[in-house]
């Protein structure tokens, strides 16, 4: 198997994931995107060198997974393949920030090494915050709810049609790197110049398919303007979800709660 | 019913290449009619379906489906009234879920938003595909995907079906079961396949192309059974044909 086909396996299961039915997964599909979008602004909203302030916050992602019935490991690997991102985002923050902020036993510790920590632990929240929208909620739902919630229908399309055919494209892109595999028995990659020939052959398929699937519209009376009918209702459950999650995040985000946890652990250890 | 006939008068079509794809086609299909069009490769087939979807506009001749003649200017009305089915079906389905596939037809059609709903579920009984209808495309087989595809074309409740080679990459028995479902359509139908024993169920008549002419039209079972004709063409008698006579020969 090549490296190409575990990642469109990878893809298909996380779509899969979002057919499950749970508790989590009958949500409506706009209580969890605006839970999801709060959740991402309240940390991301934290200033540099938080990190206590930051740790409550895994409650949300490790509740709904456990609720949600997820695969933690599947969903951990794929947190760990983007991981590289942050890691240069933040890399270089203990070398230009080098004032001590803290003592922890005889080390030192500077400014740089915290605000790395926090970009890291703001890297794993938002990402799995999304990671678990998307395993838990379908596609077609996402795209409903954006809808409803009057983002522009013409971002909204584009979801729709990228859903639809990343499917088939990586399918088309797979036959193509699995043709050239059979018959370059000993070499394992691609020339460069043949990796570009074979990106721009997919490129002109795509384009042929494009005009396919304009055609497919334009004999179904396509006129330039995309209508949808969808159905959602909102129910109490969903609302309920939703305050409460969002009066979870005020609370963290407003008080030190782990500094208060400590303080009453302190006390009652006292 | 005169309205729902397709008249086809001396057809011509070339590419912006330059290929001539037909040469002077003409025929005339009555209501009802289900009609199989065959040949080689290259004959002409898929181009004269595009033709009538209104897809490409003929460079010479005319075709008229009912009272209206096909131009830029009926094109939408035209395409009402004629069913495409692609070959591809993942060119046919393009929205998110199948319900919604099969919504969008009608739904661009201004129907109002209650018929458009009865419409489609009621397209998607009759190829037996209801308990698909929230399930993205993609994880569909390609029997059930060529199903969806055929009701996303008759939720429009179009006159005149046109499919494009239906029965290709289907296994023996989802090819059984389209045959069994395009029986049930009392639409005209203008089916074009290699698949001269789908052909030969289906179809009572058949129009054999070659080089974009017309090289035979008339009953099924005569123009199938006619080993010369048929070699001409680059075809084979059916299967189903050929089984017979060896079974006679016994």
């Amino acid at each position: 198997m090549t490296a190409f086909d575990s990642t469109f396996l990878d893809l298909g299961r996380l779509d899969s994931l979002s057919y499950n039915n749970t508790i989590i997964h009958r949500i409506d599909p706009r209580a969890k995107l605006i839970v999801t979008v709060v959740f991402i602004m309240a940390v991301v909203s934290f200033p540099k060198y938080a990190l206590t302030g930051l740790i409550p916050f895994f409650t949300f992602p490790i509740l709904i997974a456990y609720l949600a019935e997820l695969p933690i490991g599947f969903l951990f690997r794929k947190l760990v393949i983007v991981s590289p991102f942050a890691l240069f985002i933040g890399i270089f923050n203990p070398f230009l920030d080098r004032e001590v902020i803290t003592r922890l036993g005889f080390m030192n510790i500077t400014g740089g090494w915290i605000s790395f920590a926090s970009v890291i632990l703001r890297f794993i929240l938002t990402v799995s915050a999304a990671l678990i929208l998307i395993a838990t909620t379908s596609f077609p739902g996402i795209c409903n709810a954006l809808d409803r919630l009057k983002v522009p229908r013409i971002f909204v399309i584009q979801l729709m049609f990228l859903y639809r055919f990343i499917f088939v494209l990586t399918e088309e892109a797979l036959r193509m790197v699995r043709a050239r595999r059979i018959r370059a028995v000993d070499q394992k990659h691609p020339s460069f110049k043949l990796f570009v020939q074979m990106l721009g052959l997919l490129f002109i398929r795509t384009l042929d398919r494009a005009e396919r699937i304009y055609l497919a519209m334009q004999s179904r009376g396509f006129d330039g303007e995309v209508r949808t009918l969808k159905k959602l209702s909102f129910t109490f459950g969903d609302l309920a979800f939703v305050c409460l999650f969002l009066l979870l995040f005020a609370i963290l985000r407003l008080t030190n709660s782990s500094q208060l946890l400590g303080n009453l652990l302190l006390k009652a250890f006292q | 019913m005169s309205h729902h006939i397709i008249d086809i008068q001396d057809l011509h079509y070339r590419y912006p290449d330059g290929t001539r794809a037909l040469n002077g086609v003409s025929m005339r299909i009555i209501h009802g009619e289900s009609v199989g069009i065959v040949g080689a490769n290259g004959a002409g087939k898929s181009t004269l379906l595009l033709q009538l979807s209104g897809i490409f506009l003929p460079t010479d001749g005319s075709i008229n489906i009912g009272e209206i003649r096909l131009t830029k200017k009926t094109v939408r009305e035209i395409r009402r009234k004629v069913g495409f089915v692609f070959q591809d079906p993942d060119d046919q389905l393009f929205m998110p879920t199948v319900f919604e596939d099969v919504a969008f037809g009608p739904l661009h059609l201004g129907w109002a938003l209650e018929n458009v709903e009865k419409s489609a579920l009621k397209a998607l009984e009759q190829v037996n595909c209801l308990h698909l209808k929230d399930r993205p495309p993609h994880k569909l087989s390609a029997g059930q995907k060529r199903a969806v595809s055929i009701a996303s074309v008759i939720a429009m409740d179009p006159d005149i079906l046109v499919l494009d080679e239906p029965s290709s990459n289907l296994d023996p028995r989802s090819r059984r079961q389209l045959i069994q479902l395009l029986k049930t359509f009392d639409h005209s139908k203008i089916i074009a396949s290699h698949d001269l024993d789908m052909v030969l169920e289906v179809c009572e008549r058949t129009i054999i192309l070659e080089n974009g002419r017309i090289a035979a039209d008339g009953k099924t079972q005569e123009l199938l059974t006619d080993e010369k004709l048929l070699e001409e063409n680059g075809l084979e008698k059916p299967l189903s044909l050929q089984y017979q006579r060896l079974r006679i020969a016994k």
